[in-house]
């Protein structure tokens, strides 16, 4: 890939392994230079993709709810090391059972380089909804349409551009199941995080008094916790009424949540060969 | 800033929002969703979804969808068994042989007996017959399960078995993380985070148990096929065989209901909560995977747990059986001690002292049982053959078809194992409900066992 600000990359790098290369890594992610998410609806595809690029064979299991805990793997690409987190499935970020919390801590507290919102080319819509919730979270966004195949054998078309357009953050249409599409993301990915591309991500709004008190909540939250990335999403969940980012506020666990997290993703690594069996 | 304050002024300016504006938030996100969408998807006409349904029509109907669950079950239970069978015998013959040849050889070196009855009698003997016992059945069984799961059947259980779990009330997820449970109950209890509400998953963790894993397999198995299938002719055997596992397994999923109706209407009150499932499409299952997966990961992953405990085991039960005691030994003694209690449930002492060795894992109990009784009848080595099995416990030990039936039943209700334990207190953080997971199903055991003992006895059929 050139140097020159891509607008989005073109399906001309996936056949030409002479521009890109992808190394699997499998679970040796002691020195990694990025970490990068994958989040998505249940039953589209993440450890799939996981697998596909880590060479790790965590479980895979046609039914929704397959993974309840992160798996962790890292793979190089062109000569830059990721560590990339398998997350569990999750329909949205707003509710509160333990899988999606597992999700919803680390795309918000793991910081991520990037997130991959993995989608199914079948259910586009429904699989939006999250989509729009991660972007609310986080603006380095990648979306990977998944499971272009089935869609092909059941008449759907994905119009991957006019989605890029919509969202504004790179959609990527793949087949995890073979790999293909998976080196123009990974291109995305890399694009997205070096700042290659214009970024602008589709926030909604709600109704002009509910962003006026979203506003006057952010500084405060900003205040308090200096360094925190997701102050707007805080202070949305706040309205809202959520328990669990209140008992988060008032235990401080905020404040030093982010440097938990990473202690976490430390000792994650050696932990997985234990529960990452089901 | 004080965190007080921030929340002090989040619920007054929620207060001074209009009431709507949480509706406001999620409709503007599906509309948002909903025009995107419409923009970039085109759909033509498709006849594969169309197959897809017809399927899964007949798969989820209220009437054919439970036959056919049953008789999935069936099959894969019959699979399991009567290839088990053939592949035990096998191994049994190899194993052994393989003892008779390591003891002959220390004999001839002049090694001391104890340190040759040590070796080849404790723990290797104690090895190989859990490798015999516990290998072949999941050698069949996870490739088969695996495939149903790739293959996207478990949601359809789900689908199928959701009024149950709601009359019962508990989560309809729940027959979801039964069905891992079939695998290893810890790996279920782990499964239950899919499970929103902290109330039904409880209810899912503590009667995850009541399922029996693989672990337990080959105990039903052996037993079904020495005295439940023995009588048959040996055509059928392996029908009967599996017959009668699917009995138990049946009688396993009743007392979850059971079990799980009786929580939600005293410790874990409340009313089951709703949810949406998706049917995902069928998925034409990868073959390298699932052979990765089954053989790899679960098979060789739980035979090696269960190694690392027959080993030490096997070499406890030795020391046991070799400690004299007047002209008895320990071994004996122990169990001679636990027999009255033994007797209550229908069993015996050897079978109550090979529980309380086996704890860490249930897979090592038939073994640990095995080995005592022929420490105390002085065998050399194991029985390979199912006849041979039948005559130690029956004609060597006074077991009857009470003795088997309730060690079938002791075996599908009695308190998890050790790493389940583990993982439902690691799950729910809590000494009080782990505790609970043990008392109630070994009070269930306990109870069930006696009252099939008594009314046996009563009945005069013992």
């Amino acid at each position: 890939m050139s140097n020159t600000k891509t607008v989005l990359p073109t399906e001309h790098c996936e056949t030409c392994p002479a521009f890109t290369q992808l190394e699997q890594m499998g679970i040796k992610v002691g020195d990694f230079d990025r970490v990068i998410a994958l989040a998505g609806n249940p039953n589209t595809g993440k450890s799939t993709l996981f697998n596909t690029l880590t060479g790790l064979k965590q479980h895979t299991g046609n039914w929704p709810g397959k993974t309840v805990t992160r798996a962790e793997g890292g793979f190089e690409f062109n000569k830059i090391r990721y560590k990339l987190v398998d997350l569990p499935g999750t329909y949205s970020l707003l509710s509160a059972s333990q899988d999606e919390e597992v999700a919803r801590d680390f795309i918000l507290f793991g910081q991520p380089s990037c997130t991959i919102v993995v989608t199914d080319a079948t259910a586009l819509e429904r699989n939006l909804n999250l989509v729009l919730q991660v972007m609310e979270i986080t603006q380095h966004v990648v979306v990977a349409i998944n499971l272009m195949d089935e869609a092909k054998r059941k008449g759907i078309e994905v119009d991957a551009r006019s989605l890029s357009r919509d969202l504004g953050v790179p959609a990527i249409a793949i087949t995890a199941r073979s790999g293909e599409g998976i080196h123009t993301l990974l291109g995305a990915v890399a694009d997205v995080i070096e700042g290659k591309i214009d970024i602008k991500p589709l926030r909604v709004s709600g109704t002009p008094e509910f962003q006026k008190a979203v506003n006057e909540l952010v500084p405060m939250i900003e205040q308090m916790a200096p360094g925190i990335p997701n102050a707007r999403w805080l202070a949305i969940r706040l309205l809202d009424g959520d328990a669990r980012v209140q008992k988060a506020l008032t235990t401080g666990e905020l404040g030093d949540i982010v440097s938990r997290q990473q202690r976490a993703d430390v000792q994650f690594s050696g932990k997985m060969s234990v529960e990452g069996r089901q | 800033m004080e965190a007080n304050e921030i929340l002090a002024k989040a619920e007054s300016l929620r207060n001074g929002l209009s009431t709507g504006f949480r509706d406001e938030i999620v409709k503007s996100l599906y509309t948002e969703a909903e025009q995107i969408a419409k923009r970039a998807v085109k759909t033509s006409v498709d006849k594969k979804y169309d197959f897809d349904q017809k399927i899964d029509r007949l798969v989820t109907s209220p009437y054919t969808g439970l036959p056919i669950m049953l008789g999935l079950l069936s099959i894969l239970i019959w699979l399991t068994v009567s290839g088990a069978n053939v592949v035990s015998g096998w191994l049994a013959v190899v194993l052994f042989g393989i003892g008779d040849f390591g003891r002959a050889l220390f004999n001839q070196i002049g090694a001391p007996w104890w340190i040759t009855g040590f070796i080849w009698d404790g723990v290797y003997l104690s090895l190989a017959w859990v490798v015999s016992v516990m290998l072949p059945p999941m050698m069949i069984f996870f490739p088969a399960y695996t495939f149903l799961e790739d293959l996207g059947y478990l949601p359809r259980v789900a689908f199928n078995m959701d009024w149950m779990f709601k009359k019962t009330g508990a989560h309809g997820k729940q027959s979801l993380t039964m069905a891992m449970g079939f695998g290893c109950n810890a790996a279920g209890v782990i499964a239950t985070r899919v499970i929103d509400s902290p109330r039904e998953r409880l209810i899912a963790i503590l009667t995850n148990n009541f399922v029996p894993c693989n672990g337990r397999f080959p105990t039903l198995i052996m037993l079904a096929t020495v005295f439940v299938a023995a009588s048959f002719p040996p055509a059928l055997t392996s029908l009967v065989a599996a017959a009668t596992v699917v009995g138990v397994v049946l009688i396993g999923v009743a007392f979850t209901f059971l079990a799980s109706w009786i929580l939600s209407r005293t410790v874990l009150k409340g009313e089951a909560s709703a949810f949406t499932l998706e049917l995902p499409p069928y998925r034409k299952p990868n073959v390298s995977r699932i052979i990765y997966t089954s053989i790899i990961d679960r098979t060789i992953f739980v035979l090696w747990r269960a190694m690392q405990t027959a080993a030490p085991a096997g070499a406890i039960i030795w020391i046991l059986a070799n400690v004299p005691i007047g002209d008895s030994n320990l071994a004996r003694a122990i169990a001679d001690w636990l027999n009255p209690f033994g007797y209550l449930l229908g069993l015996d002492g050897v079978i109550i002292l090979a529980y309380i060795i086996a704890i860490p894992a249930n897979e090592i109990v038939v073994p640990t049982m095995m080995m005592v009784y022929m420490g105390a009848g002085m065998m050399v080595n194991g029985p390979t053959s199912n006849h041979a099995i039948f005559d130690l416990l029956v004609n060597g030990n006074g077991w009857t078809m009470l003795t088997a039936i309730n060690l079938m039943l002791f075996s599908l209700l009695h308190n998890p194992c050790a790493t389940t334990i583990m993982t439902i207190y690691k799950e729910t953080k809590s000494v009080k409900w782990a505790t609970l997971s043990v008392v109630m199903t070994l009070g269930t055991a306990i109870v069930v066992t006696f009252l099939t003992a008594s009314i046996a006895r009563l009945l005069g059929w013992v």
